[in-house]
Formats: C-alpha cells, structure tokens, sequence
C-alpha cells in the first residue's frame, strides 16, 4: 500500500467519518485558536525551569476540534518524517491521547522533543489548510504533539516498539544526537543489532549540550533514549570513531554498516581583532558549559563565568539560547548583536517573543568590528559598526550596509559569539577516501550513501547545519537505505 | 573493568602516577596524545597526555599534578577506583622523523608527555638530548625512564638542589653553544615553554612546543581551547596541541589559562576544606 492509499485507508474509518459529522466545519474554523500557557517572564528569567507549560487536556481537545481532517492534508507534506498529523490529531479530539501518542511514533521516534523544539511555522503548519486557504491561523500541530507525547510520558505507559525478529547483523550509528538516534530506532526495528558511538559523556547530542533546559528539559531526551535502551540498541559514550577505533576496527568487529550523523559541532568566529580576549566565548562553549557540565549548579566543578553586561553576536536559535541563558545566569544587561534587522532574524519567532517578554535588549543593525580588553586582556568594550539595510541579496533577504563613521562603543564584560558552525571534522579527517563537498559536508545520494558503499551519513554533517526534525528524516531515509543494502548483500 | 585504576605511584607530593585499563586506547594511541577524562559526576573534563601504554595489558600511564580541584580529586584516586569518563586519544599524534639531533626540555608536570615523544625520536635514530627542569629535586620525575631512552640527560633545578643550578633556557644554551640541534621540543608551564621558545628562536632552531591550554571537550565543538598561532586562531585540542613554538602567542595564552583563577581558586579552597572535614 502506498502513502496516499494508507491516509485514504485511515481516514474512511468509522471512528473518523463519525467525529467529521459531528461538529460542522464551519463551527470548527470559528473556534479561536489556543495559546500556550507560559511562566511568567519576570520569574522564568531567573531560573530554567520550561517556559511552555504545555497545554491542559481540554485545551488539546478543543485544538483539536479545529483540524478539519483534510481529505488532502497538505499539513503531512510539511513534515520532513510525514506524521499521520489528522490521525493523531482526531484521536486528540476523541480523548484516546495514547492511541494519538502511537499515531505520531508510526514515523517520529521523538515526540516529546519534536513538539516543543520543531519550527512549526515554518513547516507543518506552515502547509496547514488554515494558514494555506482560510488565512488564518494553523492549527496548532507543534502543541498538540508535544501534550500526546507528555501524556503518553506521564502516563507511565509508553509503548515500546515490539521487535519481530533479530537479524544479528550488526550496524553501527556514530553520533548521539537526533539523527543518529532516529535511524537507530528504525534499524533496530527492522531487526539489526545496533550500538551507537557517541563521542561525549552522554547521549543527545545538541539536545544536550546545546538546547537549554528551558525549552527542552535534559530529562524528556533521557527518556526518549531510555526507549531505545529497552528495545535493544547499545550505547557506547566517550567513542571517537576515527580517533578511539577506526571504521577498520569496527568492520573487523562485525560492523557491516555504519550511519554517521557527527553533526555540526565546529564553532564560527568573526576573525576579527580582540576576538581572543578572555571571556569571549563561543555559543557552543557558553552552553556546553551551563547544560552539559551544568557550571550554574555549585556541587558540580566546571565553572562557567557570566558578567553583568553579557552580549551575544547573531540572530539564529543559539543566539537566542546563549542571550537567555546569560540572562538566567545573573546578568543585568544582556543584548542580542545582530547585523541585520529583527525582522530577518533567523531565531524562531516564538524565541524571539520570548527573549523580549524576558527583557533581552535588542541591537539589531550593529556589527561587532573590535573587542577591546583591560590590562589582563579581560574583554571589557565592543566597536560596533551600525548597519542600514540595501539592496537584497542572494537570500533574498536585505543586505546590511555599514554606515560609514558610525561606530558606537559598548560596554561588556561577557561576549559570546553565535555566528554559525561548520561541519565537525573529525570524521573527514578520519577517511581521506570520502567525496565532500567545498563546505566540508558529506556528500551522500537519495539514500544518504557516501562515497564509501558501507558508509551513510545524515544530518548536520550533510546540511552543514539545519533542525532537528530534518536530521531525524536523514535518519530514517539511511536506515531504509542501509536495509536495502544490507539485504542485496546478505 | 574499563577506566579501573590498577595502579598508582606518588612520584612526589603533588605528582603521581596512574595506570588504567583503558584497551582500546592503550592500542589507538600515539605518542602526542591526550585523553580527556571526568572523574566523577560532578567533574569537569580535563585533558591529561598519555604518557605511555600497553597495548597487550590494555592499559595506559597517566602522569597528574595536582593544580586545583579536578586534578586533586584524581591524585587523591586508590586502586581499584574507577573513573567515570576517559574519551581518546584526542589531538594529532606527534610527527617523529629522523632529523638527527634532536633537544628535548620538560619542565614540571611537562616531563610525563615528553616521555612517549622522546621514546618516539630515539626510537626513529636521532640523537637526543633531554633537559629536565623543575623547583627543586622533589618536583623532577621520571628521570630513570628519561634516561634509558636519551643519549645524554641534564637535570636543571632552580635551588640547585639536583643536577644543576640554574633554569631550563640556562641548561639549552649550553647545549645549543657545544653541538648542533636541528630540532627541538618543549614541553611545560607556559612560561617556561615562552622563554625557551625564545632561546631556540635565537638560534634559529626549528621548536615544537606541546600548548596546555583549558579545554572542555577536546574535539573541537567548543573553541575554548584557542590559541594565536602566526596570526591565526587555532584549535589546541585538533590542530594540536604541537604547534610552532616559533609562532605561537605565549602571552596571550597565558592570560587565557588564568581565565577562571578566581572560581578556581575558591573552587579549591572549599574541596579542600571538605576533605579536611571528611578526615
Ligand atoms: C543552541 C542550538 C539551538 C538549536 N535550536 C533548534 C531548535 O529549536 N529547533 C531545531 O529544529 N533545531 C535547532 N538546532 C539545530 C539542531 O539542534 C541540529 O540541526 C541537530 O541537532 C542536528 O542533529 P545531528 O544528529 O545531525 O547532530 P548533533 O545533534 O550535532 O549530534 C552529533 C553528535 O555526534 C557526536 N560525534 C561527532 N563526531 C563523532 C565521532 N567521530 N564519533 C562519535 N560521536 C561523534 C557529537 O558529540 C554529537 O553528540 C539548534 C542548534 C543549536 C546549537
Ligand atoms: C593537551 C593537554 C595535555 C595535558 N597533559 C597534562 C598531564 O599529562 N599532566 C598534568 O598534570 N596536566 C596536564 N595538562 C594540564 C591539566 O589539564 C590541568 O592541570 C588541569 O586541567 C587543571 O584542572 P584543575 O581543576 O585541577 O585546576 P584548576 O583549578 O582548573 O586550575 C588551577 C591552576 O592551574 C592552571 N591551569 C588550569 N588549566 C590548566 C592547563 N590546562 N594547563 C596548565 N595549567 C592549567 C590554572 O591557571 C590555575 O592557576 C594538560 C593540558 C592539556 C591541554
Ligand atoms: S515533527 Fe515537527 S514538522 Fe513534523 S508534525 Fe511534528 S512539529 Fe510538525
Ligand atoms: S491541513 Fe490543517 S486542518 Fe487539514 S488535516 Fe492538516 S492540520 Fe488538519
Ligand atoms: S577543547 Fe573544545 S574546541 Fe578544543
């Protein structure tokens, strides 16, 4: 059966056909749609705890009464694995939230995660009817995801995948982050004896070291991999594939496949003088410390250090974490640095809202040119370069233009630099046989093969840089391919 | 079990020596390279040289002084302790060809990683001369394993407790002014590595000098570990951690290394109230 044929399938049965009819769909597109309840802005900056609380069980099941349960539901093109989203959002409405749960772990492993760190906007709901036809408002797919998962989660009762058959044909995953974990839910579904190389202390990837707490507790990833535990794939922390044992080593040990999903874990910096100045940090750095090593916290030893003027350089996800991190950590003033215009921020609308709503200052049309530091090289003031918007460029986003002689000096004491990250090396550098491209990404076909016929790759290491729902479908599509692999071989 | 400590050795008040299961890069391993490790829970990842290895037992040398709170909780390790994390062997594996002479200097803890290096050197056919530099006499170690595989071993003390009186840069002078060295290696604090890099430039001698700059997670992911190297930014823990000693910006570095001397500082002062409490 294909895709089209199986949402046919699902959506003309009777439990569907009976919750269509009962409310009419003018009524539906009448109701207004929910707001996520937040902690308070002035309380949520000063500790970690989540800033989406999540939505109560009858706000879920009124969101979901909007969903009209499209006969083409071009919501499921906006999603990178093709969630069955009206069927598990019609379970919401029918108040089965388990079976709703089950539903979106037919193709997304990680819910729980998906749901709160996903740009929505920008895709499910972007393709939602609503936003689509009626220009209104989507329906809230992101929301409804994340409180199937929490339910399912809280419940106690989280299914585990049964697993037909054991193949014994061992595969190796190298990376812990979502794409790795994505394809290693699916390859040991389909029956293969799976262990995961992971290079730090713990498993997640940026979802450890570099998603904060207060948008993605560190517990919600531990039991999404706790899953994977039980089902049966292995995890091995503190592995450098390329470094602790080389991919020779793993083929002598029986590994006849290898997914590498090492991410893009290589800082950018600007180049530009002072940048060595101590207390400038990069956005990896600052976080790692603050979410993997936990510095905040007094019993754990790494420190971390965070002034009372704490400025952040860039626009993205990570800048926005970095500023509302630094905020958390004590900082009197802290600012986004950002060349462009707000407007043209990358970042996530939501996180911008509420980096605002948390008193984060906003220099946008600045650019930092100059650090300047104190008689122990501690930074202590920034030259920025103010900026007017031109003609746009190749984005097709506004070029920033500096403004000749406008330059302001700002006092900081902290900077973090969060300007973007390259393709992490280590592997490359490892198989000086593999095709990479001029950025340094692996080049992989529709199957997310390399160069190397036992090695697929996926995630940030291919896209140099992209989300986390996009890095778990390059999983699921390399575990496909090396299935297929693996079966023409053996 | 992996990670075990089977053995440990005080080499002196704040030194020690630890061997530890560790298979898989008692065999990878090269001379040049580091682990990072957490010794516990609450740890924070510290990159320690491998100082030697036996890749039959399984096992590898590490060589610990005690600085601060991380490295103390290590030194203060029995056998038969575990630790909790040891990710390697991280950084680029020294590059050892036959140059002919070669002169090594170690200073302080800076002796445990020359040892592989100079093993390596020896082993590929150069002559090689070892400086060894510290305090006094307690604070030089491995001077019998230094010794069996160079050709000549000066010890330097500041005190002149030992050998001879003087400093590091005082013992490569008067080599340098007796024979030809066509390479050589440092290997210390960071000040001494400033000033003996300084000695070689003078003589126009090609110098290697292995950077122990802070470091979170030794694979590139955080830039912590940075250095000016010719003008450039590089990574110490992948573009190193040997670079041209020539080129290298010791000053910056070492201002870099006191970046949390104040959390550090108290850091250990509280550690060290809580064993004293505990005792
Ligand atoms: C601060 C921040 C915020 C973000 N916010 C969002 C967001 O809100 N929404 C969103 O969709 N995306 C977000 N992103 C992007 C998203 O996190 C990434 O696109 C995604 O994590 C990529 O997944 P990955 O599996 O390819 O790599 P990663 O998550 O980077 O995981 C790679 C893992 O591989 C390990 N590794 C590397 N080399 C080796 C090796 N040789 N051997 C063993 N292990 C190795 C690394 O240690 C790492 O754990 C954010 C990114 C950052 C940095
Ligand atoms: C590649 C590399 C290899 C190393 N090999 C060894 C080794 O074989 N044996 C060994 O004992 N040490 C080695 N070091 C140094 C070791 O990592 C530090 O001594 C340790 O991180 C200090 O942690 P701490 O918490 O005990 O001290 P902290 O409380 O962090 O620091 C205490 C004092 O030590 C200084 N310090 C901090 N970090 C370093 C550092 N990285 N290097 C030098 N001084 C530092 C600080 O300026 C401070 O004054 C190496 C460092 C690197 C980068
Ligand atoms: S996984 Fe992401 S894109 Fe797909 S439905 Fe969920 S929120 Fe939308
Ligand atoms: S397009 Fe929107 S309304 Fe239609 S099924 Fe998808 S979520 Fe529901
Ligand atoms: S230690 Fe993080 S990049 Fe070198």
């Amino acid at each position: 059966m294909d895709f089209a044929e199986y949402l046919k399938e699902q959506r003309n049965q009777e439990w569907r056909k009976e919750l269509r009819s009962n409310i009419k769909s003018k009524d539906r597109t009448a109701i207004e749609k929910v707001h996520m309840p937040e902690e308070n802005p002035h309380v949520r900056n000063t500790n970690n705890i989540e800033v989406n609380t999540g939505l109560t069980m009858e706000m879920a099941m009124k969101e979901a009464q909007r969903c009209l349960d499209c006969g083409d539901p071009t919501c499921i093109s906006g999603c990178p694995v093709n969630i069955n989203i009206p069927k598990f959002i019609k379970n919401i409405e029918k108040g089965d939230f388990l079976a709703a749960a089950a539903s979106i772990k037919e193709t997304n492993s990680f819910p729980a995660v998906c749901g709160r760190v996903c740009p929505q906007e920008i895709q499910c709901e972007q393709k939602c009817f609503y936003t689509q036809k009626l220009n209104l408002p989507s329906v809230a797919i992101g929301y409804l995801e994340r409180f199937a998962a929490d339910f399912e989660r809280k419940s106690g009762k989280i299914s585990i995948p049964e697993i037909s058959h054991h193949n014994h044909i061992k595969v190796a995953v190298i990376g812990g982050g979502p794409g790795g974990l994505a394809a290693a839910f699916d390859l040991v579904k389909f029956g293969y004896d799976v262990t995961v190389f992971e290079a730090l202390h713990e498993i997640g990837g940026v979802l450890k070291y570099g998603i904060p707490e207060f948008r993605l507790p560190n517990e919600i990833v531990d039991v999404e991999v706790s899953t994977l535990t039980k089902m049966g794939v292995k995890f091995v922390t503190n592995f450098i594939v390329g470094k602790t044992a080389t991919f020779d080593d793993l083929r002598v040990e029986g590994f006849k496949a290898f997914f590498v999903a090492s991410g893009a874990g290589l800082p950018n910096f600007m180049n530009i003088p002072g940048e060595n100045l101590i207390n400038i940090f990069s956005s990896n750095e600052y976080l790692t410390r603050v979410n993997l090593m936990n510095a905040a916290k007094s019993e754990f030893d790494t420190p971390v250090f965070s002034g009372k003027n704490v400025a952040v350089i860039g626009g993205g996800n990570t800048a926005m974490d970095s500023v509302r991190t630094a905020k958390r950590l004590g900082a009197n003033r802290a600012m986004i640095i950002y060349r462009r215009s707000i407007e043209e921020m990358p970042a996530r609308i939501e996180e911008v809202k509420h980096a605002q709503e948390e008193g984060i200052e906003f220099l946008n049309l600045h650019n930092p040119i100059e650090y300047l530091g104190d008689d122990q090289r501690r930074v202590k003031s920034m030259k920025l370069q103010k900026m007017e918007l031109g003609e746009p460029d190749s984005s097709g986003r506004r070029r920033p233009v500096p403004i000749e002689g406008a330059i302001e000096i700002v006092e900081t004491d902290t900077v973090v630099v969060a300007v973007g990250v390259s393709p992490n090396p280590l592997i490359p550098r490892s198989l000086p046989n593999l095709n990479m491209s001029k950025w340094g990404t692996i080049v992989v076909n529709d199957q997310m093969q390399s160069s190397i016929e036992d090695i697929f790759a996926g995630g940030d290491i291919v896209r140099g840089g992209a989300t986390v729902i996009l890095a778990m479908g390059d999983g699921r599509r390399a575990a496909d391919g090396i299935d297929q692999y693996l079966k023409s071989k053996f | 079990m992996a990670n075990e400590i089977l053995e440990k050795v005080n080499f002196s008040e704040n030194v020690v020596k630890l061997i530890i299961r560790s298979p898989y890069i008692a065999k990878s391993r090269k001379a040049g390279h580091f682990v990072i490790i957490r010794a516990d829970a609450a740890g924070e990842r510290i990159p320690l040289t491998i100082a030697g290895s036996d890749p039959e037992q399984g096992t590898i040398m590490l060589v610990v002084q005690r600085v601060g709170v991380s490295s103390a909780k290590l030194c203060d390790m029995k056998v038969g302790d575990t630790i909790l994390d040891i990710v390697g062997p991280l950084g680029e594996a020294t590059k050892v060809h036959k140059v002919g002479t070669i002169l090594a200097c170690g200073g302080g803890v800076g002796v445990a990683p020359m040892l592989p290096i100079v093993e390596a050197f020896k082993k590929a056919g150069n002559r090689v001369v070892t400086i060894l530099a510290a305090r006094n006499k307690d604070l030089i170690i491995l001077e019998d394993e230094m010794r069996l595989h160079s050709d000549e071993l000066i010890i330097m003390t500041d005190d002149g407790s030992y050998g001879q009186k003087g400093l590091v840069t005082d013992g490569m002078k008067a080599v340098i002014q007796r024979e030809k060295i066509d390479e050589s290696i440092i290997i210390g604090p960071a000040i001494m590595m400033k000033f003996a890099s300084l000695t070689t430039k003078e003589f126009n001698i090609p110098t290697q000098a292995s950077l122990n700059t802070i470091m979170v997670d030794g694979t590139g992911m955080c830039g912590a570990c940075r250095v000016s190297v010719g003008g450039q930014t590089k990574f110490v823990c992948v573009d190193g951690p040997e670079f041209d000693a020539h080129q290298v910006d010791f000053d910056e570095m070492i201002e870099r290394l006191g970046a949390y001397k104040t959390q550090e500082k108290v850091a250990y002062e509280a550690h060290e109230h809580e064993c004293k409490r505990k005792h």
